[in-house]
């Protein structure tokens, strides 16, 4: 790979251990996949949650906070996705002072770094939203495909390390969703379904993605009608990356790099495959019901916006949670600090729900949780959430986000 | 007894023999592992309940989200990672949770890696070198 005289400072030690030990990392990767150099960028999004960092990654960060400044430093912004434990909530529910204590080292390091602790996947929302064009390294899938997709910025997934590591040179290797030639569409896929909820958007990228076959592919949808807003994007984009493992989408006429279906594709367009309202009803389907008991009742995954919010506390105003049924919101702090200013914490509180500050819920010790408070069949809006819930132990189904409170409070679907 | 060479780009960390745990299905650490017990969990994982620790391991594409880069190391320092992961299709996560836990990791073969080596076989992965090994009994 070709370096600046910056990068091979930082390379060979000049600026300090950490700079240098960022630096091996995205030559290494960028040598992987045959990148030609490094592109400096704006902005870090960093996946910092403690079950993924384990005491092995906390330790690792804690090395770093004993440097001196100057060679510890974000050399840019940088921010977090959500936390592991929500202090202020944690003990409500029955998860582990182990786990906490852990936070608490792991926020003293990250802090250390001048890392801002926003704990949210919802940051190209409620922070600094990415700029068409803008070269990023955003560490949530979601985050990912939202900004490449929604906003036409440029990242590849940086997991946690590779964030850390691009925050730590102001840089990431130019490989993939970079370059121009990455954006073009692989596959066309012609919707005839109009979906109506956030759970309906989930479900349409959910249907997509379990055909595409690796990250390296570019989906393009025509037929979508309408004109999305950013929550059903945001849910759309979530699901597809979940179940694809994708970085990027266009629609057609919506998406910026997309105004029409020819524009993405270099010659001859491929053979469209249909997605029908068939397709979407059989993905739901292949969740099953929970026509007998439903545990714990979440919306999360994406982390709630304050419209999301809004439509929660209203939809559940005025009733009451299933005695033997949890309701669970995730939200970023940000958003919780106006909800809690607007009313709607009070009013999904009243209701017997639980609203949770800068955790979201398969990242928060899921299985530990689950079982120390015996939630198993589990209902939530997040087509995402559905998907990966499985690998803790729980028993997922997908529906709408009504569908969501009328269990909550019956503790039952139907 | 013959051995087989594959090639495929190449790849991260050092050269490792072992046993292969190999089949035609996806990988993501947080979606399809318990691991503590270092066993895959995820009901609709073709190797629920196989535990891969040691292991060669080998799969088709890497699926799910970017946990996986933070889970590589951690599972290394408990000794509770695979001795290699080979993949037909990695995506970054991978590479970078790869090179940051010290884990050999490839992808890109010339074939089907899932096809071509039989689970149980034993594999010499040399990722600087870009070559797969495996030695046939038959």
């Amino acid at each position: 790979m070709k370096l600046t005289d910056i990068e091979r400072a930082m390379q060979a030690g000049e600026m300090g251990p950490a700079r240098q030990w960022a630096i091996e990392q995205q030559i290494a990767v960028g040598e992987f996949f045959d990148a030609d150099d490094l592109v400096e960028i704006n902005q870090v999004h960093m996946m910092a949650d403690t079950e993924s960092l384990g005491d092995s990654g906390v330790e690792f960060l804690e090395q770093f906070a004993t440097l001196p400044w100057e060679e510890r430093r974000c050399l840019v912004p940088t921010v977090t996705d959500p936390r592991g434990i929500d202090l202020e909530s944690y003990k409500s529910l029955n998860q582990e002072e182990f786990f906490a204590e852990r936070e608490r080292r792991a926020i003293a390091a990250f802090k250390s770094l001048g890392v801002m602790m926003t704990d949210t996947c919802i940051n190209y929302q409620i922070i600094m939203p990415p700029v068409m064009g803008e070269h990023l390294a955003f560490g949530d899938t979601g985050s990912v495909i939202y900004t490449n997709s929604a906003l036409g910025a440029r990242s590849n997934f940086e997991g946690g390390p590779a964030a850390l590591a691009a925050a730590l040179t102001g840089r990431a290797p130019r490989y993939g969703f970079h370059l121009d030639e990455c954006r073009r569409g692989t596959r066309l896929f012609d919707v005839s379904f109009q979906p109506k909820t956030l759970s309906d958007w989930g479900a349409l990228g959910g249907v997509v993605g379990r055909r595409l076959e690796s990250y390296w592919e570019v989906p393009v949808l025509s037929g979508v009608g309408g004109m999305p807003n950013s929550d059903e994007l945001k849910h759309f984009g979530a699901a597809l990356a979940s179940y694809g493992s994708v970085a990027l989408y266009h629609i057609a006429g919506i998406t910026p790099e997309a105004p029409d279906v020819e524009t993405v594709f270099d010659g001859p367009l491929p053979a469209a495959e249909p997605i029908t309202a068939d397709n979407v009803a059989d993905f739901y389907k292949s969740f099953g019901v929970h026509d007998d008991k439903v545990d714990v009742v979440v919306f999360a995954a994406p982390q709630l916006s304050l419209v999301e919010t809004q439509l929660l506390a209203r939809a559940i105003e005025g009733k009451q949670v299933h005695q033997d049924t949890s309701l669970i919101a995730t939200l970023p702090p940000a958003v919780k600090a106006d909800a809690d200013r607007m009313g709607y914490t009070a009013m999904i509180e009243a209701a017997g729900g639980t609203v949770l500050q800068g955790v979201c819920f398969y990242q928060m010790y899921a299985r530990e949780t689950g079982e120390a408070n015996g939630w198993k069949r589990l209902l939530s809006n997040s087509a995402k959430l559905v998907n990966i819930i499985q690998g803790y132990g729980y028993e997922p189904v997908l529906a709408s986000m009504e569908t969501c409170v009328d269990a909550a409070v019956k503790g039952k679907m139907g | 007894m013959a051995d087989i060479v594959i090639k495929g780009h190449r790849g991260i960390g050092d050269k490792v023999t072992g046993t292969a745990l190999v089949a035609q299905d996806n990988f993501s650490a947080r979606y399809d592992l318990d691991r503590i017990k270092g066993v895959f969990s995820r009901p609709a994982h073709k190797l629920c309940g196989q535990n891969y620790v040691g292991k060669i391991l080998i799969l088709d594409a890497a699926k799910g989200g970017v946990a996986t880069s933070w889970m590589l190391r951690e599972m290394a320092e408990r000794d509770m990672a695979p001795a290699a992961l080979l993949l037909n299709d990695a995506n970054p996560i991978m590479a970078q949770g790869a090179a940051f836990a010290g884990l050999p990791f490839m992808d890109r073969f010339e074939e089907d890696v899932t096809v071509a080596v039989r689970d149980g076989e034993t594999v010499t992965v040399d990722p600087a070198a870009g070559t797969l090994t495996v030695r046939r009994t038959d």
